[in-house]
């Protein structure tokens, strides 16, 4: 739809937009701010914005106390990799469900997406115990197990969504040509969704990204992502602002890189469906 | 070799029978063409001996074998699709050679197939190029050649003119014949255009909600329709069905004339009419008159007939030409 609209009122919604959007970045900007500042300056009264002493020993500090590469090679296997073999399942999954659907397939979709509105903690001790049992606890694969688990629904709810846009005449004539179902999903139906294939990905691994619950409930040292990494710096001490900001700002990092530099697709996947 | 025999196929969507006991036999090199209304299963027919449906009840037999339990990818068949399902994401030459790879035929093999394909198709200079950057024409062309290259048993195309504009559509439905007779492979070709149908058919299969209706040449089905429902959809202007009178005077409850069967007087003949319109073609005059006591009438007259609208004509029919029809519509002889 192309509305005419005013200049003025052009120039009313863009300002009303950046406002917005400052408002939300504010915090990640402050927080990237505060990490260079003393601890002095980070709590001083009225707050510095820009002019203070800038000075890097938080980051030496946050190095120091705790290995930072360490739990961000976690972060990375953990929501890479989980959300790598989610795929793998969640293609023919969604495949399944949108060219080949039986009576019952919006109900077991419907089911997938209520799991998402269970309590986690409904099911901690069960899970707990078996990990404990089955020595998962604190253990990449236990943990990705885990976190592949938390997402497939979405995956599968999003890949389904982009399959059902994709006209199965394609589908058909692959396999007129003589494609077998693997080469049809793997010739023609997964190049045609490469877009909508992106950006699930991209919000599954920010979504493992930022899981907190089961990352600190279930890995302790060894296996801990970013998400422990943080929460070390919250407890014994108190609070120290500053350091708390340089360990928030490395543990954004990584994410905020890669979202920024697919923002399209992101924007594309986030609104799939709702405008058409 | 490219026979296909149908023997009492039905097909049900969910409790809802669309195909009701069809039998048929396509022989080899034959261009047969399934004709129909809308939504009287022509689409799904074709499906059906493509695979790409199941049957209900009843065999597909493809030279002679049942394939009931063959996949679509097996059977050998290709299928040029109303939409033309081109793979958007592959150039023209992948589109084409796409079913020679998976058939993993090799790479020189290929090449050679791909560009004996495109230069038939008259395609070659835009082998490179993505389907999206095709006209309609073009993108039809590659959907029959990514169909030719396979040398299937049989072509089976749906409505695969019909995106097309009226010239475009005329000069395809050349080629697609041009195309038959050079491969003599068979042909299925499914059209709710009983035009199409008429040129291009050896054998019209007429569907008339999920049963076959009647199977003839195109002459056969204009010059002995076996009921009401071919009478009335093969041949245009459509065929004139009168009652009353003159049709029991000739001892049939319905009789069929068509348009052009017919000589017109302004002064005596069997049935009195007024003119209600007159469409000059040049070569034919359609005219469009309401029969005294009979109805509407559609006439087709042979170069420039001078007749205006309110004008008062006489009609008669051929008595040749005319065609009988019991009261359950069934052909009289
Ligand atoms: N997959 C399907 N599920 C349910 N009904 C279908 C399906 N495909 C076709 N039909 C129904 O079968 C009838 C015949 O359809 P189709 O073969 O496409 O007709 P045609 O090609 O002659 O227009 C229609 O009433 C259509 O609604
Ligand atoms: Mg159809």
């Amino acid at each position: 739809m192309a509305m005419k609209q005013s200049p003025a009122k052009r120039v009313g919604v863009t300002v009303a937009a950046w406002l917005v959007a400052f408002l939300i970045f504010f915090p990640i900007l402050w927080t990237f701010l505060t990490s260079f500042k003393s601890e002095l300056d980070a709590i001083a009264m009225p707050p510095k914005f820009l002019f203070f002493n800038w000075t890097l020993e938080n980051y030496a500090e946050v190095q120091e106390r705790s290995n930072y590469l360490k739990y961000a090679f976690n972060s990375i296997v953990l929501s890479v990799g989980a959300n790598f073999v989610g795929l793998l399942i969640a293609v023919p999954a969604a495949w399944a469900m949108a060219f080949a659907p039986g009576k019952r397939t919006k109900d077991l979709l419907m089911w997938m997406l209520s799991t998402k509105m269970m309590p986690a903690v409904g099911v901690l001790v069960p899970i707990y115990l078996l990990f404990r049992d089955l020595g998962l606890l604190d253990s990449l694969w236990g943990i990705g197990f885990v976190l592949m688990l938390l997402n497939l629904p979405i995956i599968i709810w999003m890949l389904y969504t982009y399959f059902k846009e994709i006209p199965v005449d394609i589908l058909e004539a692959a396999r007129m040509d003589g494609a077998s179902l693997l080469n049809e999903i793997l010739y023609v139906l997964t190049p045609m969704a490469v877009p909508g294939i992106a950006s699930t990905m991209l919000l599954a691994i920010i979504l493992s990204w930022n899981e907190a619950f089961w990352t600190l409930n279930l890995a302790t040292s060894n296996a801990a992502p970013l998400t422990a990494f943080i929460a070390s710096y919250s407890a014994p001490e108190g609070f120290f602002w500053a350091k708390l900001s340089a360990a928030s700002t490395l543990a954004i990092a990584p994410i905020l890189v890669l979202g920024w530099f697919s923002q399209k697709q992101l924007v594309r996947g986030l609104t799939f469906g709702a405008v058409k | 070799m490219g026979s296909i025999q149908l023997k009492s196929v039905r097909k049900a969507f969910g409790g809802v029978s669309v195909i009701n006991g069809v039998d048929l036999d396509i022989k080899n090199g034959e261009f047969a063409v399934f004709v129909g209304p809308s939504g009287c299963g022509k689409s799904t027919l074709l499906r059906l001996i493509a695979g790409l449906e199941d049957v209900t009840s009843g065999e597909v037999l493809i030279d002679g074998k049942a394939v009931t339990d063959v996949g679509p990818a097996q059977r050998g068949l290709a299928m040029v699709f109303q939409s033309y399902a081109l793979y958007p994401h592959m150039s023209v030459r992948n589109n084409i050679a796409f079913a020679l790879k998976m058939a993993g035929e090799k790479t020189d093999v290929i090449e050679r197939k791909v560009a004996k394909a495109a230069a038939t198709l008259n395609l070659t200079d835009y082998l490179d190029r993505k389907p999206r950057q095709l006209s309609g024409g073009q993108r039809q062309r590659v959907a029959i050649g990514r169909a030719i290259v396979r040398e299937p048993k049989a072509f089976l195309f749906d409505e695969p003119l019909s995106n097309l504009d009226a010239s475009l559509r005329v000069q395809m439905r050349v080629e697609i014949g041009e195309l038959h007779n050079d491969l003599k492979t068979t042909m299925i070709y499914v059209t709710h255009d009983q035009v199409e149908a008429m040129t291009m058919a050896d054998k019209i299969v007429v569907l008339d909600k999920g049963s076959v209706a009647q199977v003839g040449t195109p002459l056969e089905l204009y010059n002995r329709p076996n009921g009401l429902f071919v009478a009335g959809f093969i041949g245009s202007p459509k065929m004139n069905f009168i009652k009353g009178p003159s049709s029991e005077r000739r001892g049939a409850a319905i009789l069929g004339i068509r348009p052009e069967h017919v000589a017109v007087s302004t002064t005596a003949g069997e049935w009195p009419a007024t003119v209600r319109l007159a469409e000059h073609l040049g070569s034919d005059t359609f005219v469009h008159a309401e029969g005294d006591g009979i109805g509407p009438l559609t006439l087709r007259l042979e170069g420039e007939a001078p007749l205006k609208p309110d004008q008062r004509i006489f009609v008669t029919p051929r008595e040749a030409n005319i065609h009988k029809f019991d009261t359950n519509g069934r052909r009289i002889d």
